[in-house]
């Protein structure tokens, strides 16, 4: 478990940091390591060089904008786990934070950091579909806002180009009538999610009036479930509804399996979860 | 005067632990020698494969690089030795060499050996070393290796066998099956676990050139033995020419017990180059090539009457010992499954048939318990299989078998020595009465009504402790090639402090608290003067080491026995001190005087200083007070229990949840409470994770898949549950102390409660048995066959 050679640059912005990345190609950033630093030990990545960004102030925070909650990408899991705001604003991030890894993880891991590595089993992915948030993304070009729909695009792959950072993620504040849950088995070595699911529903007398669903650790990145959304809006959220919505909800064909957790496994999980996630959301709408 | 508190039996926390837990502990990777080199090894990607050719050439180039060595390079030393074979029948031992040499039999053998001057150099020149491999076709599967056409690992071991054994009567067993009213058979899997100490295992070697002596600090829990080993066996050499140093040692259960390459090859190569060479395995390479527990396959057979007796037992094991065989490889499935097959019952047939066979994976040994969880979870998940069959309580079937107290010692006719002391009904009543037994039967049959699938699971165990008797463990029966006896010496210094030095050596068992208390207890002197020295051949004069739950049984002994001596030699210069005849003398916490007169006392440390400065001592009196004792047990120790867990199965998805645990175990009489209750804990932790989480799992290419930490399941403390523990006393007549061990009891007794509370939870839908780890979606999938099977 010994890296290979690399240099190291701690930078104190986040235009340091692109121009060090627009020198050399080979670079990489580090924000908490957790992600990063293992693979490179067992050198399935190996960058020449490591850009530090851990240092930069701009990067931290977690602040309201109007209707908008900004939360910077070097915002660690357990401040996410702790913020008074969030637990009131958007209190699905604070239950997703609490599950990830152990105290040391949360401690020095990032939601940036969690998010632009886009492993195909980390827990935040799914939320950030289900909220609808969205992606700052700041360049030699400027800077850009990708929505989540259109940030995970493969395994291990976003829409952050070479050469870019994420700089914010960015969170619609909870409005009336909604509820929100996070439901997941997690692998019990890695303590990621072989399957997570992310409800948002916004409720009204009793109906569904709008539906967001997010799915993690199944496929190869994370997505949403948009045929569940349609099948359940616009009807109560009870058993019999859910139950009946949530069958065959995705292919084994489309998904990942291992000796732990088949492919076919999953798909089932998929339709458990779901409906595990969206009777706990509306429960706290 | 006042009275020395009574160590013995209180529940202090470990003298060892501040500075282990602070990062204070002295550990081989923490000691650097002037001089050091570093070692890295190339390593084998195939689990089977012929080595073509090896160029180190770009390696050797590689600024840093001192020397690359291959196999060949080091056929001047032998390979390791195997210590025990199976007894009484013919072994084909092939055991590893310090480097592959032709080819290589499981994924991570090492083939060729780099040595730099720092350990990162060390490592980027492994990749610049190029193999030239042939893949073979590789065999993973231990009875499938002795199908016909399986792929040989070895030319000597035909059919990939290297030992058939047999015990217990395989005629007698026949004729109680055949005319058996009720047999049961089932086919279990005992699979494959990876012990992960917290520390990997490492070596660093110095030879000494102007002596022409090594050293070599190791990861080890056995010193004396690895002396032996690598100078007899591997080198060649007197054994007085080395030194092994096992420093702090950061857990082992088992592992780190053998005899290993690195070991021989940083000798080999420290004597080479004239400079100290460090090699420090991590954690990868510990998953693929420190050895591994367990990986039995068994067909198993047990017969009984309508009414609950058990009158036979058939067994036949297929062990797997991996790409080679390991230091104890063959003893493991034999003489600690085969002979304790029975548990603790009275099973009037019994006969066990093993066949021991390479495989293209790690080798396989001792791991915690090493044998014995195999067996009791066997024999345990087969009273459970049998009670379902003849529609019986599982605790009812357990009680009309046991062997009674009046039965001890109890031979169970399958070759092991007899169970020394026993009465397993009160643990098992003090276990049902702690769960509510009755009651949760009510509860399991409210829940079933409402979809609910709760479970309860029994085990009582036995186990082996304190291994062995030399005279029955050394015989050829037995096929262990040495003794097993203990020995430890015990000295007063003038200054009246006591210094133990021991064979047995702690990597997590507390033992430095444990002898320091027996010690002040026996002297009669402060806790805080008894030190305990361990884990250097130069210091105790030998040793067998720390495993099979022997270091109280058997050390501990040999300390108490060596105090016993301190106490009467104290007692003869005492009467000389008091002008008395020694035979009037008694010594008593820590004072030496005439009998009936107390008051006039000479205590240990006024006699040691009299023993010690040595002006005036009795006619015929050495100085000091020095006693060593090499003690042998008469017997083994044969701890029990009844471990009860209650789970509740998610019928979605298939999800274990366990949610208590209860355990009355037995291990004879308690030193300290707060120690044993750790061991347990430890031990069961490993117990449920095999059941519900572990598995060190190959490919049919023999690829671990389970190759690091994010894949293979260690449990944690937000996955297992507050246990419940109480425990009975029954003293081992074995020993003065009527101590038994605890060490390995809590995962002897645990996989088969948490295995049967599972399918107990699925009894209803018809389930029988399942194979460990009940996974989620192993249990999903029974859930789904059963429910299909019953439309
Ligand atoms: C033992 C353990 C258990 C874990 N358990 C879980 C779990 O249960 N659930 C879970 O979801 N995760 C888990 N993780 C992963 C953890 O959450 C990581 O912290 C996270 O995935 C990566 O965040 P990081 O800040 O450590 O990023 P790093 O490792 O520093 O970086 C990861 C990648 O993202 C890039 N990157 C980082 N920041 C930015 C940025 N601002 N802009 C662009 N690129 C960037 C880096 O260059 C790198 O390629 C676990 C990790 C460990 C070690």
């Amino acid at each position: 478990m010994y890296t290979n050679q690399f240099s190291y640059h701690r930078v104190n912005t986040v235009q340091e940091a692109i121009s060090l990345l627009q020198k050399n190609p080979d670079a990489r950033l580090l924000a908490g390591g957790h992600s990063l630093i293992p693979a490179m030990k067992l050198r399935l990545s190996d960058p020449s060089a490591l850009v530090d960004i851990s240092r930069v102030a701009e990067l931290k925070g977690i602040r309201q904008r109007g209707n908008t909650l900004v939360i910077g990408a070097m915002t660690t899991h357990s401040e996410i786990e702790d913020s008074a705001l969030l637990k009131q604003l958007c209190p699905l991030l604070p239950e997703v934070a609490h599950i990830i890894g152990d105290p040391a993880v949360r401690n020095r891991g990032t939601l940036g950091g969690s998010l632009a590595h886009a492993d195909p089993a980390a827990d935040y992915p799914a939320s950030m579909l289900a909220l609808g948030a969205s992606m700052k993304i700041v360049g030699s070009n400027g800077d850009r806002v990708v929505d989540a729909d259109n940030f995970f695009t493969g395994m291990f792959a976003t829409a952050i180009g070479s050469g870019e950072i994420l700089t914010e993620i960015h969170v619609p504040v909870k409005t009336a009538g909604v509820g929100m849950a996070y439901e997941t088995m997690m692998h019990p070595a890695s303590r990621y999610a072989i399957v997570g699911v992310a409800a948002m529903v916004r409720m009204s007398g009793g109906v569904c009036q709008e539906a967001r669903v997010g799915m993690t650790g199944a496929g190869h990145h994370a997505m949403r479930l948009s045929g569940l959304e349609a099948a359940v809006t616009g009807k109560p959220l009870d058993a019999a509804t859910l139950s009946a919505a949530c069958k065959s909800l995705v292919r084994p064909a489309d998904l990942l399996g291992d000796h732990f957790a088949s492919a076919d496994y999953r798909a089932h999980l998929v339709d458990v979860y779901a409906q595990r996630a969206l009777a706990a959301a509306a429960g706290k709408a | 005067m006042a009275e020395v508190t009574k160590m013995i039996g209180k529940a202090i926390k470990r003298r060892e632990d501040p500075r282990l837990i602070q990062g204070r502990g002295n550990y081989v990777d923490d000691i650097k020698l002037p001089g050091m080199t570093y070692a890295a090894v190339v390593r084998s990607p195939y689990a089977h494969a012929k080595i073509k050719g090896i160029d180190v050439s770009r390696a050797l180039a590689h600024p840093g690089v001192l020397a690359v060595y291959v196999g060949e390079d080091m056929l001047d030393i032998n390979p390791l030795p195997a210590a025990w074979q199976a007894g009484g029948v013919k072994n084909v031992a092939v055991t590893p060499r310090a480097l592959a040499v032709g080819k290589v039999t499981h994924v991570g053998d090492g083939v060729a050996l780099v040595i730099a001057e720092d350990r990162y150099t060390a490592r980027d020149a492994v990749d610049l070393v190029e193999v030239e491999y042939e893949p073979l076709p590789a065999v993973v599967d231990a009875r499938k290796a002795t199908e016909p056409g399986a792929p040989l690992v070895h030319e000597a071991a035909a059919n990939n066998i290297c030992m058939e054994w047999e015990c217990g009567d395989a005629a007698r067993t026949s004729a109680a099956i055949a005319s058996a009213e009720v047999v049961v058979k089932e086919e279990i899997i005992n699979q494959r676990l990876i012990p992960t100490p917290m520390e990997t295992r490492g070596s660093l070697a110095r030879y000494d050139v102007a002596t022409g002596e090594f050293t070599v600090w190791m990861t080890s829990q056995a010193p004396h033995v690895m002396r032996l080993l690598l100078t007899a066996f591997v080198f060649g050499i007197p054994e007085t020419r080395l030194r092994c140093i096992a420093p702090n040692v950061g857990g082992g259960f088992g592992q780190k017990i053998f005899c290993y390459a690195d070991m021989a090859f940083t000798m080999w190569a420290s004597r080479k180059l004239g400079r100290p060479v460090k090699y420090i395995e991590d954690r990868s390479e510990n998953y693929k090539t420190s050895t591994h527990g367990r990986d039995h396959v068994t067909e198993v057979e047990l017969a009984g009457t309508r009414d609950g007796k058990v009158t036979g037992l058939r067994v036949k094991t297929w062990a797997n010992l991996g790409g080679y065989f390991s230091t104890i490889a063959a003893g493991i499935p034999t003489t600690l499954y085969g002979r304790i097959l029975t548990g603790v019952y009275k099973i009037p047939a019994a006969h066990c048939k093993v066949w021991g066979t390479y495989t293209n994976t790690a080798l396989v040994d001792a791991y915690r318990g090493a044998g014995r969880p195999e067996a009791s979870y066997l024999i345990e998940r087969m009273m459970d299989r049998f009670a379902a069959e003849i529609g019986m309580d599982p605790a009812e079937v357990r009680r009309r078998n046991y062997i009674q107290p009046q039965d001890f010692p109890y031979d169970n006719g399958l070759g092991l020595l007899t169970y020394d002391s026993g009465n397993y009904e009160p643990a098992l009543n003090k276990a049902l009465q702690m769960v509510d037994y009755q009651n949760f039967r009510h509860e399991q049959a409210e829940a079933r009504k409402q979809g609910r699938y709760l479970g309860l699971g029994l085990s009582s165990y036995v186990e082996i402790c304190g291994v062995a008797p030399s005279a029955w463990i050394g015989a050829a029966g037995q096929g262990w090639g040495a003794g097993l006896f203990e020995s430890a010496n015990v000295r007063v210094h003038l200054t009246g402090k006591v210094v133990v030095t021991t064979g047995s050596l702690p990597h997590g068992q507390g033992v430095e608290t444990t002898f320091a208390q027996i010690l002040a207890d026996e002297l009669g002197v402060p806790y805080e003067d008894v030190t305990i020295e361990w884990g250097d051949t130069l210091a105790a004069p030998f040793g067998y080491g720390t495993y099979g739950s022997r270091s109280l049984a058997v050390g501990g002994m040999a300390m108490h026995r060596s105090a016993q001596k301190i106490k009467e030699k104290a007692k003869i210069i005492a009467a000389h001190m008091l002008e008395a005849a020694p035979e009037d003398m008694v010594f008593e916490n820590g004072r030496a005087f005439v009998k009936g007169s107390p008051d006039k006392a000479k205590t240990l440390a006024e006699i040691a200083l009299q023993a010690s400065l040595a002006y005036s001592l009795p006619q015929g009196t050495e100085p000091f007070l020095d006693e060593t004792t090499y003690y042998d047990p008469p017997n083994c120790t044969f701890p029990f229990g009844t471990h009860i867990a209650i789970v509740e199965v998610d019928p979605a998805t298939g999800k274990v949840d366990l949610k208590r645990y209860v355990g009355v175990d037995d291990v004879g009489n308690i030193i300290n409470p707060l120690i044993v209750e750790g061991q347990l804990h430890g031990g069961i932790a490993q117990g449920v994770a095999q059941a519900l989480y572990e598995h060190g799992f190959y490919d049919d290419e023999g690829q671990l898949l389970s190759g690091t930490m994010l894949e293979y399941a260690i449990p944690t403390a937000a996955m297992l549950p507050w246990y419940e523990l109480e425990h009975t006393v029954t003293p081992s007549p074995v020993n003065p102390m009527g101590v038994k061990g605890a060490g390995e009891a809590g995962t002897i007794g645990s996989a088969q409660a948490v295995m049967n509370a599972v399918i107990d939870a699925l009894s209803h839908l018809g389930v029988k048995h399942m194979q460990m780890p009940a996974t989620p979606e192993r249990v999903w999938r029974t859930i789904q066959s059963s429910k299909q099977a019953a439309d």
